[in-house]
């Protein structure tokens, strides 16, 4: 169980995220949703302890999750990672393993075993040795995913990983979600759209500096929910 | 020819200056590819400039001079980190008024605090890489194998932190030490060159020969590599240089290596101008040959022979 109780964050003085509190049952596939700027970067940033809190606790299994980092898994936005660093595809994979294999060691062959499988399970073994910069959008979330995957964490978190991907790729991060799901792991994921891609998680959390609604598809997207977060023109289009 | 080159090797101060050039060449190029990803090259700028304010207090203190360096050095990226994260005050901004307040700080204590009038600014700023004493030299030595020793020890690590931060930070890392170590480093570097090119230039010597060298390989080590080779290799030009043109020995090293940077800038196989620019001609040939072929098979398409 994911446990987030009254999570709240300031940033010079402005309040970003309000009192967020819900829980999330072990192996569910949980969307966030939300208009730009509704703090859905930052409340997996603060979940994650990335930014300051100002208060909230985050458990996860009935501990502070902080002191569990190497059981989760977390993809940043594609715009915060800068595309141009000169880093091969295996290596970027590798990344995975770095806390796990501890100082001053270098990897073992379980590690490079575990990036294997990982890419291939992404298909994206054969370009192993491209720089990360030659590679197109959904290629490099790809490799993301990889990276994730080759953590064998318990929690994930994807940071819109849909955007600026090709159909393939949409394809294979839709599989692979539903696979960690059936291997009983917990998946946080923010979505950018309001369209079909909805339907694939088991629950949805509308946010807007805090929680609007929180249930399945039906009991979210409804037009007075999306109109708390939206507006009301926005509202219209989807409900 | 031969003797065009051996001559300068026979003077010791000539000896000891290619001794001291090829370890910072080194040295530069390896902290300097750090900057390069982390795009610090301005925060560089500024430390180098900050160092100053440590230099009379050092001095009155009776402390080495590269102490006082130091400690203002990391002292202008902690005022400029808590100006940054505490105000809306934009990074550039902040760089801009942290450096000429430190510049402008030691300017006055070399005035104001007794006998601290006998450093010699003009020095401190421009550098003589023909003034160095051996003392200078094994110190260089020693911060270069250090340096070296550190990046191999936490190669990994700092390859996760540099390329994604907040991903390192998810995962547990202390990557709060990681970013101060790097700044450290650098300023030790930074520290470690004063003699050499001075403050105005030491950061061309952190920035060229790792940009160089990020035009012609694709993997950080790589970059590490290829820029000691173009750091060391400026350094012994640029010296040659300045002994033969009698011109300033930094500025001169600062010189060698951006002709060095815009060779690859026009000539990288993978990236270069000039290179792009033939590969673009290349292919509107291609295209153009293309386009008269289609007009070649329409024309075969619709002729009277087609016709059954």
């Amino acid at each position: 169980m994911l446990e987030i109780q009254n999570l709240s964050v300031d940033y010079k003085g402005n309040c970003v995220l309000s009192n967020v509190s819900f829980l999330v049952p072990m192996g569910q596939l949980v969307g966030i949703i939300g208009p730009n700027g509704a703090g859905k970067s930052t409340l997996v940033e603060a979940i994650l302890n990335l930014v300051p809190v100002t208060q909230g606790v985050v458990r996860f299994k009935g501990m502070p999750l902080k002191r569990q980092l190497l059981q989760t898994a977390y993809v940043p936005q594609r715009s915060r990672v800068d595309w141009d660093y000169p880093v091969t595809v295996w290596n970027v994979v590798m990344m995975a393993q770095t806390v796990q294999t501890g100082l001053f060691k270098g990897f073992s062959q379980w590690a490079r075993q575990q990036t294997r499988t990982a890419l291939e399970r992404v298909d994206m073994y054969d370009l192993r040795d491209r720089p990360i910069g030659e590679l197109s959008g959904g290629q490099q979330q790809r490799v993301f995913l990889a990276r994730a995957l080759a953590k064998e964490a318990e929690l994930l978190i994807f940071d819109e990983p849909f955007t600026a991907v090709d159909r393939k790729t949409e394809d294979i991060i839709f599989d692979i979600f539903q696979e960690l799901r059936a291997e009983g792991k917990t998946l946080l994921v923010i979505n950018h759209d309001l369209g079909d891609s909805l339907a694939i998680y088991d629950q949805l959390l509308l946010l807007n500096k805090h929680l609007i609604a929180q249930g399945n598809r039906r009991e979210v997207v409804t037009s007075d929910n999306l109109e708390r977060a939206y507006g009301r023109g926005l509202a219209r289009v989807f409900a | 020819m031969l003797d065009w080159i051996i001559e300068p090797l026979s003077l010791s101060f000539m000896q000891r200056a290619l001794m001291l050039g090829i370890l910072l060449g080194i040295l530069c190029a390896i902290v300097g590819s750090y900057m390069i990803v982390q795009q610090m090259g301005m925060l560089a700028h500024a430390i180098s400039h900050s160092v100053m304010a440590g230099l009379p207090i050092a001095y009155v203190v009776g402390v080495a001079l590269s102490i006082g360096a130091l400690v203002a050095g990391v002292i202008s990226a902690l005022v400029l980190y808590l100006i940054e994260s505490r105000s809306r005050v934009k990074t550039d901004a902040a760089m801009a008024l942290i450096l000429t307040s430190f510049v402008a700080i030691g300017v006055v204590l070399v005035s104001i605090l007794p006998g601290a009038n006998r450093i010699d600014l003009v020095h401190i700023l421009f550098g003589n890489i023909l003034g160095v004493t051996m003392t200078e030299v094994w110190w260089s030595l020693a911060v270069t194998v250090v340096g070296i020793i550190l990046v191999r020890l936490f190669f990994k690590e700092l390859l996760f932190y540099t390329f994604d931060p907040k991903g390192a930070q998810a995962s547990g890392m202390p990557v709060h030490w990681y970013n101060a170590s790097l700044i450290t480093a650098m300023t030790v570097t930074i520290v470690v060159c004063l003699p050499t090119v001075g403050a105005l230039l030491v950061v061309a010597l952190l920035v060229a020969p790792a940009a160089t060298a990020y035009l012609l390989v694709k993997e950080l080590h790589q970059i590490m590599w290829v820029g000691s080779i173009i750091g060391a290799l400026s350094s012994i030009v640029g010296m040659y240089l300045s002994y033969y043109l009698d011109a300033p020995s930094g500025a001169s090293i600062v010189l060698v290596s951006f002709c060095f940077f815009c060779l690859a800038f026009l000539f990288s196989p993978s990236e270069g101008l000039l290179v792009d620019l033939w590969t673009q001609r290349q292919r509107s040939h291609l295209t153009d040959a293309d386009e008269v072929d289609q007009t070649l098979v329409m024309q075969r398409l619709n002729s009277p022979e087609r016709k059954f």
